[in-house]
């Protein structure tokens, strides 16, 4: 399939949804589902067809190395001549692997809110149709900001992203809860928005281009290790307070990549984000959205290598937020927010293996680059993708079954959903890092990238990775075993219907096989494979660690008894601590309501109301007395108009006169 | 005679023809198949609207007095989308009762006076240009006074006949200043008489050009007539006046600016220009103020809007005249929608206040949709093309560097944010007041459908597709040679 068909996989979820958006109403709920998951279901064939094409046609690759292709770039605002922004879309070894990733959980969620999106506590779920047209709207978001050819493009698809994903947490806009939480994320992650569109101008102005892959004779800033090597340089080696102006640059980008990505302390959105409908969840918030940060980080890798002081602070970040995120989702007891701060444990994941790639100069010698612990990010992304997505199906499944969110109204279900708790099970051993499930492989790789920065690092983040397993595996036997004690009177939890249950069974077989995907051949950060190996001592000691926090979890969990309150009671402090998530959100609160509301804003507000308000109202007083003042100019009568036509003719004559003989 | 001359002026012949085949049919065909009048033009009109934007055969002809070039090509095309869009709106007014007898005559003045503007912009001869603003002005008074039982009808017929003539008369006289002293009434040779000059009579006649110039395109103070002639004129009319009428002598203007007078007395003519954007956008906003009548309100807005297209002359680039070109573009889409709208709601009701439209979002929101685009695009609110359009024509006169122009400028962004006060006075009648007596439910024609989501489409859509900006800065490069010797 020629690759210009990746016009397509943007085309038509845009077509989607105007079409969803403007004619849903007029159609039936039914028929908009449909020709939703169809519609999603042909762009992920094509979305396939030019990933796979783009991988296996050896045409891409010139001397070993795989070329980032433009499949089409037109200037979108070309003002100035040298400052063109384009829109277009650039194919490359990333962009290609989300493009699968994207289309593959959109067309999973598609189809499982036809199920789940179809009743809401037993009555007809309103705005049925507007689902559609924002999942819609979403991924097309998402899979343009995966392609774009240049920084401006993703900063105004990252604001797509961003908006899509308001509207789709406040899809249920009549609870409050929804509204606060959709707008919550929405601040905080513009907040983030503005450092990153600070980033670009600090880069743009540098560089004078915003294009990555070079077109038309002129090269980009992330063509190669040389560019970007140049693009540095075009700052003259400026500083600002100490650091050179392209470290704060690619700084205040990160922070616009983590605030999408949830990593400390903009994460706050996240957690609340759940309140949007589950399949949503899926989507933006465990698989496609929150991994923009990431995404771009990736993107602009060839230039973090270079400026070590912004990858160190992505680095210290990272592993600050995988720890801190796996230690509040201990003791979360809503399992969708469980699943929350797992998601932003293991993008930390991803973010702290992107950093850490750059950090041994002697291991370039070994895997001729930068480039395992980019590879390993970027194979984490992919599964975790996928069996999170996973998790989140199956508990929005779950929900659907017993109304609540709350693990206390669980307990015991595998006897009633056992393809769901399977499905669940599977996530678990993957997200885990039990061989030989998706999660593995990925988690592996990136334990031996940390390693190889330094000892500390990778004992640190195993020991995270031990925590996952045994978080994770607190909620599955939370939620399917511990013991039964809600009388499921009125009707017994089941199974859902197919359209749910089918993509839980596709996702299921994809975390179990997707650790085999030879990423390290196909998404590499400079297009040259990377020889690996499996590491044993690291492999061997991951799985021990996740063996332990199993075992830990099923001593604690698995039959009901009193060890886990005795800890509770044992840890009072840091249980109350870490289920009130650290007390950030609190913290934020003080921070916003007390200090800058009552220190800075209402300072302002007076200044505002008493002199900015007197001095427009005078304005406006003036302008409104001048109007009336002149009234009588337009007198109707047609003798004065041409009295003052003259007038004003011989007055621009002297105007001009005096001009000349001045 | 070499015939083949005419070739050169494709746009001008074609919209003979157009013309020539409505009066035929007007004439000729009987009475019953007089109905499809209106509809026969404007599908003949979009046929020729769309032929010229085949590009066309650059040069001079009938001894130099035309020429076509790529900016008056440019110029005429976006005054036939224009055109177009008027006639679509008109169509079903032209055939209601009253209307049945006259409506050919409507249709073939309309096309008659474009005609004048066409020769107005390519002229490159005085006295043609004289020929083609006269052809232009004199049958928009019959059109003005179209509704026979209307007095405002009359009145504004009488008011745009006098305050015509005396235009006319201070531009002869002008012109024949211009003659005294170059002895030649071609463009090119008087450029080159009056360079380096330094004669205050010539000062005069270049004030008295633009005096009969700003009448066309209502500048303070020429503009006395303009809010009694929009208010009393047929709708269809006052829209075509704002728009095309006002477009053309905008770009005629600015043809005689950089051909004839660019150069020579560039301070001077620059600092008349510079009192008058800064009258004519101040006035024009503060009269449009407290006006409750939308087409007086709209008459005043466009006096103002004539202030900031000047802006595009003062500039004196390139940059500055595209910016103008593109200035009118997206002016005649913003403007012709908010006529559209209130055309279509005077046409079934009669009411024309603000006042009249509170609540009017109930009862029809796509009419108030589109006004609330139109009212956008005018306050320059982004992201419609109103907003990139007073960019641009900013953008061109900072280009010139000069402290004054800033200043200018800084005038003209001040009055921009008064102007937003009543353009969002009557998106909130629309949309915030209430009115349990709304305008009820209307049906608007297809025609007026049709001109709505044109006119929708171009106020969102221009602002973003920038290849529009891009070509027009090519194409002024045409006409530019004389303001680059300054």
């Amino acid at each position: 399939m020629p690759l210009s068909f990746s016009i397509a996989v943007i085309a038509i979820p845009l077509l989607m949804f105007l079409f969803l958006g403007l004619a849903g109403v007029k159609m039936g709920r039914k028929l908009t589902g449909v020709l939703g998951v169809i519609a999603m279901g042909v762009t992920t064939v094509i979305a396939y067809g030019v990933a796979l094409t783009y991988f296996f046609d050896s045409s891409y690759i010139v001397d070993g190395v795989r070329k980032a292709v433009i499949v089409w770039n037109p200037d979108w605002l070309s003002f100035a001549k040298d400052y063109v922004v384009r829109m277009g879309i650039a194919i490359d070894p990333i962009a290609a692997m989300m493009l699968v990733v994207i289309t593959t959980i959109s067309f999973m969620v598609h189809l499982y809110s036809l199920g789940y999106m179809s009743d809401h506590h037993g009555n007809p779920e309103k705005g049925f149709q507007r689902f559609y047209a924002d999942l819609a709207l979403f991924t097309f978001s998402m899979l343009g900001l995966v392609v774009a050819t240049n920084l401006f493009q993703i900063f105004v698809f990252f604001e797509m992203v961003g908006v899509s994903s308001y509207l789709l947490i406040g899809f249920y806009y009549h609870s409050p809860a929804a509204i606060h939480a959709s707008k919550k994320a929405f601040i905080v992650t513009r907040l983030a928005d503005l450092f990153f569109l600070l980033g670009i101008m600090i880069l743009g102005y540098y560089t004078k281009s915003f294009d990555f892959f070079g077109q038309n004779g002129l090269t980009g800033i992330c063509d190669s290790q040389e560019a970007a090597q140049s693009a540095i340089s075009m700052a003259g080696g400026a500083t600002f307070m100490g650091c050179s102006v392209m470290a704060w640059a690619l700084t205040f980008i990160f922070i616009g990549g983590a605030g999408k990505s949830a990593m400390y302390p903009l994460h706050i959105w996240l957690p609340d984000a759940m309140e949007g409908p589950t399949p949503v969840s899926a989507l933006i918030h465990a698989a496609t959205m929150v991994v923009a940060g990431v995404f771009l980080v990736a993107r602009l890798f060839p230039l973090y290598v270079i400026e070590q002081g912004a990858m160190e602070i992505i680095c210290v970040v990272g592993a600050f937020t995988a720890f801190y995120a796996a230690a509040i989702a201990c003791v979360q007891s809503d399992i969708k927010r469980a699943l929350a701060f797992s998601t932003i444990s293991q993008i930390a994941f991803m973010m702290t293996s992107l950093a850490v790639s750059s950090a041994n100069g002697a291991l370039i010698e070994i895997h001729g680059g930068y480039g395992l612990g980019y590879m390993a990010s970027m194979f984490h992304l992919f599964t975790h993708a996928m069996f999170k997505a996973l998790l989140f199906l199956c508990a929005g499944a779950i929900i659907h079954a017993v109304h609540s969110n709350e693990n206390s109204d669980m307990h015991g279900l595998h006897k009633y959903m056992p393809i769901t708790s399977i499905a669940f099970l599977i996530g678990c051993l993957a997200i885990a890092g039990i061989p030989p499930f998706a999660g593995f492989w990925s988690k592996d790789e990136i334990l031996v990238a940390c390693y190889e920065k330094g000892l500390g690092w990778g004992l640190w983040m195993s020991a995270v990775a031990g925590m996952t397993a045994f978080y994770m595996f607190r909620i599955y036997f939370l939620i399917f075993h511990w013991k039964e004690h809600k009388v499921h009177t009125e009707h017994k939890p089941a199974d859902q219907v197919w359209t749910m249950t089918l993509p839980l069974i596709i996702l299921s077989v994809v975390s179990v096989v997707a650790g085999f995907v030879p990423m390290h051949d196909l998404v590499t950060w400079d297009g040259k494979e990377l020889h690996t190996q499996l590491n044993w001592t690291v492999a061997g000691s991951s799985v021990g660690i996740a063996c332990v926090g199993i075992a830990l979890a099923f001593v604690m969990y698995f039959k009901e008894n009193a060890l886990p309150s005795k800890m509770k009671n044992a840890f009072s402090g840091l249980w109350e601590a870490a289920y009130h998530r650290f007390y950030m959100d609190e913290l934020y609160q003080f921070i916003t309501h007390k200090v800058i509301f009552k220190a800075i804003c209402v300072p302002i507000a007076w200044f505002d109301r008493k002199f900015i308000d007197g001095f427009m109202n005078l304005m406006a007083d003036a302008t409104s007395q001048a109007a009336y003042g002149i009234r009588r100019l337009q007198s109707g009568s047609i003798q004065g108009y041409v009295y003052l036509y003259l007038i004003g003719a011989l007055a621009i004559a002297v105007v001009g006169m005096v001009c000349v003989l001045m | 005679m070499d015939y083949s001359q005419f070739l050169l002026m494709p746009q001008e012949v074609g919209l003979l023809l157009v013309f020539l085949l409505v009066f035929i049919y007007d004439t000729f065909m009987p009475q019953r198949s007089q109905r499809a009048l209106p509809v026969f033009t404007t599908v003949l009109f979009a046929i020729y609207t769309a032929i010229c934007f085949v590009p066309c055969e650059v040069g001079s002809a009938f001894a130099g007095m035309i020429e076509t070039n790529q900016a008056t090509w440019a110029m005429k095309n976006i005054l036939n989308v224009g055109m177009l869009i008027v006639l679509m709106q008109a169509a079903k007014w032209t055939n209601e009762e009253f209307m049945r007898v006259r409506r050919g005559e409507f249709y073939e003045l309309l096309l008659l006076t474009l005609f004048g503007m066409f020769l107005m912009i390519s002229a490159r001869h005085f006295l043609l240009f004289v020929i083609g603003l006269e052809t232009a002005s004199l049958p928009i008074a019959c059109l003005a006074a179209f509704e026979k039982k209307r007095y405002e009808s009359h009145e504004a017929a009488a008011k745009y006949v006098f305050t015509a003539i005396f235009s006319s008369a201070i531009f002869l006289l002008g012109i024949s200043f211009v003659y005294g002293i170059a002895g030649t009434l071609y463009y090119n040779d008087i450029a080159t008489m009056i360079i380096g000059q330094k004669s205050t009579l010539l000062v005069v006649a270049l004030a008295f050009v633009i005096a009969g110039v700003g009448f066309k395109l209502s500048l303070v103070p020429f503009h006395q007539w303009t809010a009694d002639v929009y208010q009393g004129a047929p709708t269809a009319v006052t829209a075509y006046l704002s728009v095309i009428s006002k477009g053309a002598a905008a770009f005629s203007f600015l043809v005689i600016m950089a051909q004839v007078f660019g150069a020579a007395y560039s301070t001077a003519w620059e600092w008349m220009l510079y009192a008058v954007i800064i009258l004519t956008i101040t006035i024009g906003n503060l009269f449009a103020m407290r006006q409750h009548n939308l087409k007086r309100f709209l008459a005043f807005s466009s006096i103002s809007q004539a202030g900031y297209i000047m802006l595009g002359v003062i500039a004196a680039n390139t940059l500055g005249m595209a910016s103008m070109m593109y200035y009118v573009l997206v002016y005649v889409f913003s403007n012709l929608a908010a006529f559209g709208v209130i055309a279509a709601i005077e046409r079934q009701t009669g009411k024309t206040t603000t006042d009249d439209y509170n609540g009017l979002f109930k009862t029809n929101p796509w009419l108030s949709f589109t006004m609330m685009l139109a009212m956008f695009s005018l306050g320059g609110i982004p992201p419609f093309a109103g907003f990139f359009s007073k960019f641009f024509i900013f953008v061109g006169a900072c280009k010139t560097g000069s402290v004054a122009v800033y200043v200018l400028v800084l005038i003209a962004l001040v009055n921009t944010i008064i102007s937003l006060y009543y353009y969002l006075l009557v998106v909130k009648a629309m949309f915030i007041r209430q009115d349990d007596c709304a305008i009820p439910t209307l049906k608007s024609s297809c025609g007026e459908r049709a001109a709505m989501i044109v006119c929708a489409l171009g106020i969102i859509l221009i602002g973003l597709a920038s290849c529009i900006y891009t070509s027009l800065t090519e194409y002024t490069a045409a006409i530019a040679n004389i303001f680059s010797q300054i």
